[in-house]
């Protein structure tokens, strides 16, 4: 007799990303993510302010190696992450239309621009140097030049709404020009991250470049924004503006640089539209220039 | 050796020191409203030389208003080919009035006069020759984005460099269409009062640029008033972070330029005597008053002998005193309050166990005077290898390897300048790409240009003045 059951499925455990491995938080909670109709999806692990501390200290870790790599090398690993993206796009789709609510065609292209996004940044790499840098003609026999070099550690809110192509279209910025990232996903729609998470463990990022957490932006930003030893925050993905002043206020105790939430309409609450083509403002908002004079004589 | 020298100084008959200023609103020197008035002293003889407005709460009101008004009715819509050709105009009165500018800015400020005559001056006439010049090219100064003005520019300026200080801000924020109120500092407030008188002899519209005196207070009420757009400050990193705070949550855009606490670092094969003249220009320049003075020497250890031998010798022949005399090297600290400050942290160096040394010299008996100083022995926890002093004082540690350097230099949440001596080319990239410094100066020290971007990482800032880079600051 042929067995009747049916399959039963295997179910993912959705864990955060630290430093290239995927522990659960330490806290040991977890909260319920639901699809865009309510349905129970997973249980995706609630990170805590440790858990904040730790992944603060794998990119801080990472830095000195992604950001000291040729821009060619890091170009080629984020073509790596859309390579790799590709051949999983079928996944990305399920899990857009679960967390999203879209129809699996709107899904499909967005999931197909997420692609093409990380194609777009990985060409940048070893190109801004050249449009954001300069040689300065200053008034004396001096060689003057100037380059964009990464400010280091970003703490990146991700956007609420938008969980996958917003998520990668605030990301690959902060990465491409050898800044390292600590990332809080969609509170609400997390699982796309992690999952790509699992692309980027695989892809050639190495350990630490990129670090995800998923659980409560209100309870996680304030510990990201007062961490010293973080350069800069993305607060994309903000949507309380009283959470995105008291962040920018964290922030001002070492200086980070600030990148405040989009404000494409006036209450600040629409994010921006991610289909179209970027712009070079969320890498230059996390570069530094760094000017180098140099006498000339013989 | 001694070398004795004649007196040699510069006049005063050249400036015109008015009794009292008031407050440069929309084109005309107004009195306070809700202000008071303060004096402005010469730091070397302590003589009363003005006394100038402190701007209250309407007053600074009425400078953003008439800033705003400036704004949509006239600079903003006015083709940048015009806006070029007044940029133009003040660079050029500036350069016919640079006398009476150097002297002036000597006796508010202290500084020698070979340094306003020869820096502070031409540096800034240049930064508003070569923003004039962005006026009618802003199209080409973003890449694929539409330059628009932001509007209104609050700006805050630090005693250091008064008048360079001001052409850094002022020139780029209009060159790209804002109009400014721009605040001096308390103790440095005369030559942005002449540069209101500049702007009057230029014809500049009414209320283009404003200029209003005042303390702490005025300045937090300009940089907290709604109306400004954009905030631009140079000054303490303290101030510089509760200007973060305060501007937090109003969408207003700002640039920081703050303290810094740089290495100089000196390898074993550099040219010894061109360093020790660098590592003299990185911490006695301008008596040490620089955000980006080096104010850390790193030497390294087999020759760190020499180069304190040197470097000592050399300190026996600079000349401190009278800043108007022409061969003064070291002038007047700015304040007595500045002197207070650097007089305390030398204390702490003794205390926390580094070894003080000054050349003999005779200091003025009237004035805020502080000789040239270097502290041996320090170590990268002591507090004047930490904290940015801002005045003649060099602490001086060893390394044995470029990494040690390295290592030593970036020890610090400051991150404004750093020097590298080597005569290795290779030597000097490789430092240069692991400072952590906004300015890199490799066999030199202390060099701006206006077409250079200035600027710090971490806690010396944000934002580049200097340059296209400095120009971006000012577009949307």
């Amino acid at each position: 007799m042929s067995d009747v059951t049916p399959r039963l499925a295997v179910q993912k455990t959705y864990k955060l990303y630290i430093g290239g491995r995927f522990p659960r938080s330490e806290s040991g909670r977890s909260y319920q993510v639901s699809d865009a109709t309510g349905r129970f999806l997973a249980n995706a692990a609630m990170a805590s302010r440790k858990d904040v501390r730790d992944a603060v200290v794998a990119a801080r870790k990472a830095g000195p190696a992604w950001s000291g790599a040729s821009a060619y090398n890091r170009g080629q690993v984020l073509y790596r992450v859309a390579e790799v993206l590709e051949g999983r796009r079928g996944q990305f789709v399920d899990e857009v239309v679960a967390a999203e609510g879209l129809s699996v065609g709107t899904a499909t292209s967005l999931v197909a621009a997420v692609v093409d996004r990380w194609v777009w940044y990985a060409g940048w790499a070893d190109k801004l140097a050249q449009v954001v840098g300069s040689s300065n003609p200053v008034a004396g026999p001096y060689f003057d030049f100037t380059v964009p070099e990464p400010t280091g550690v970003v703490g990146v809110v991700a956007p609420q709404s938008s969980s996958l192509l917003g998520l990668v279209s605030v990301l690959a910025p902060v990465i491409v020009t050898g800044n390292t990232a600590v990332l809080l996903a969609s509170e609400r729609r997390p699982l796309p991250a992690i999952s790509l998470a699992e692309v980027l463990a695989t892809s050639d990022v190495p350990a630490g470049v990129v670090n995800v957490l998923t659980g409560r932006t209100a309870e996680l930003t304030p510990w990201l924004a007062a961490h010293m030893d973080v350069n800069a925050l993305d607060l994309c993905g903000l949507t309380d503006t009283a959470l995105a002043h008291a962040a920018e206020e964290a922030a001002a105790d070492n200086l980070k640089r600030v990148l405040r939430p989009s404000t494409a309409d006036p209450d600040g609450r629409a994010e921006p539209d991610w289909s179209a083509e970027p712009g070079l403002e969320r890498m230059t908002a996390f570069i530094e220039h760094k000017t180098v004079w140099h006498p000339v004589g013989i | 050796m001694k070398f004795e020298y004649a007196p040699a100084p510069e006049s005063r008959a050249i400036v015109d020191i008015k009794s009292s200023y008031g407050l440069f609103v929309g084109g005309e020197f107004v009195d306070p409203v809700d202000g008071h008035r303060f004096k402005t002293v010469n730091p070397a003889t302590e003589e009363v030389l003005a006394e100038v407005s402190a701007a209250g709460p309407r007053d600074v009101d009425a400078a953003v208003q008439a800033a705003r008004g400036a704004y949509t009715r006239t600079w903003q819509r006015m083709r940048g080919a015009e806006r070029a050709k007044y940029l133009y105009r003040i660079a050029r009165i500036m350069q016919e009035r640079a006398r009476e500018l150097a002297v002036l800015e000597s006796i508010d400020n202290g500084k020698p006069i070979r340094e306003s005559r020869d820096v502070d001056v031409p540096l800034a006439a240049a930064h508003f020759f070569y923003y004039a010049g962005w006026a009618d090219k802003l199209g080409y100064a973003l890449s694929g984005r539409e330059p628009r003005p932001l509007g209104v520019a609050g700006q805050v300026i630090p005693w250091n460099f008064p008048l360079l200080m001001l052409a850094w801000k002022v020139a780029p924020a209009l060159a790209a269409g804002n109009t400014v109120v721009l605040k001096p500092a308390e103790t440095t407030p005369l030559s942005a009062l002449l540069f209101a008188e500049i702007c009057q002899q230029a014809d500049l519209p009414p209320g283009v640029v404003n200029i209003i005196t005042g303390a702490g207070d005025t300045g937090r009420a300009l940089v907290e008033h709604d109306g400004v757009d954009k905030v631009a400050f140079t000054g303490s990193t303290e101030v510089g972070k509760q200007i973060a705070r305060s501007v937090a949550g109003s969408g207003k855009k700002v640039t920081l330029e703050l303290g810094g606490k740089a290495a100089n670092v000196v390898f074993d094969d550099a040219p010894i005597d061109q360093a020790v003249e660098g590592i003299v220009d990185g911490i006695f320049f301008n008596q040490g008053h620089v955000c980006c003075a080096g104010s850390r020497l790193l030497v390294q250890e087999s020759v760190a002998e020499d180069v304190l031998s040197r470097l000592k010798y050399r300190l026996t022949t600079l000349r401190v005193g009278d800043p108007l005399d022409k061969n003064t090297d070291v002038g007047a600290i700015n304040s007595a309050a500045q002197l207070e400050r650097i007089r305390e942290l030398s204390a702490v160096g003794e205390a926390e166990g580094a070894q003080r040394w000054s050349p003999p010299c005779e200091l003025p008996e009237r004035g805020y005077w502080f000789p040239p100083t270097v502290f041996t022995g320090v170590s990268q926890a002591h507090r004047i290898a930490r904290e940015e002093i801002f005045g003649p004082v060099l602490s001086v540690l060893t390394f044995r390897t470029p990494a040690e350097a390295v290592d030593k230099a970036n020890n610090s949440p400051y991150g404004l300048s750093a020097g590298v001596w080597t005569d290795k080319g290779s030597r000097i990239l490789w430092m240069a790409q692991r400072l952590r410094a906004g300015v890199v100066w490799a066999n030199t020290f202390n060099r701006f240009d206006p077409g250079s971007p200035f600027g710090g990482y971490q806690e010396s800032g944000y934002g580049r003045e200097g340059g296209r880079h400095g120009l971006e600051a000012y577009l949307q």
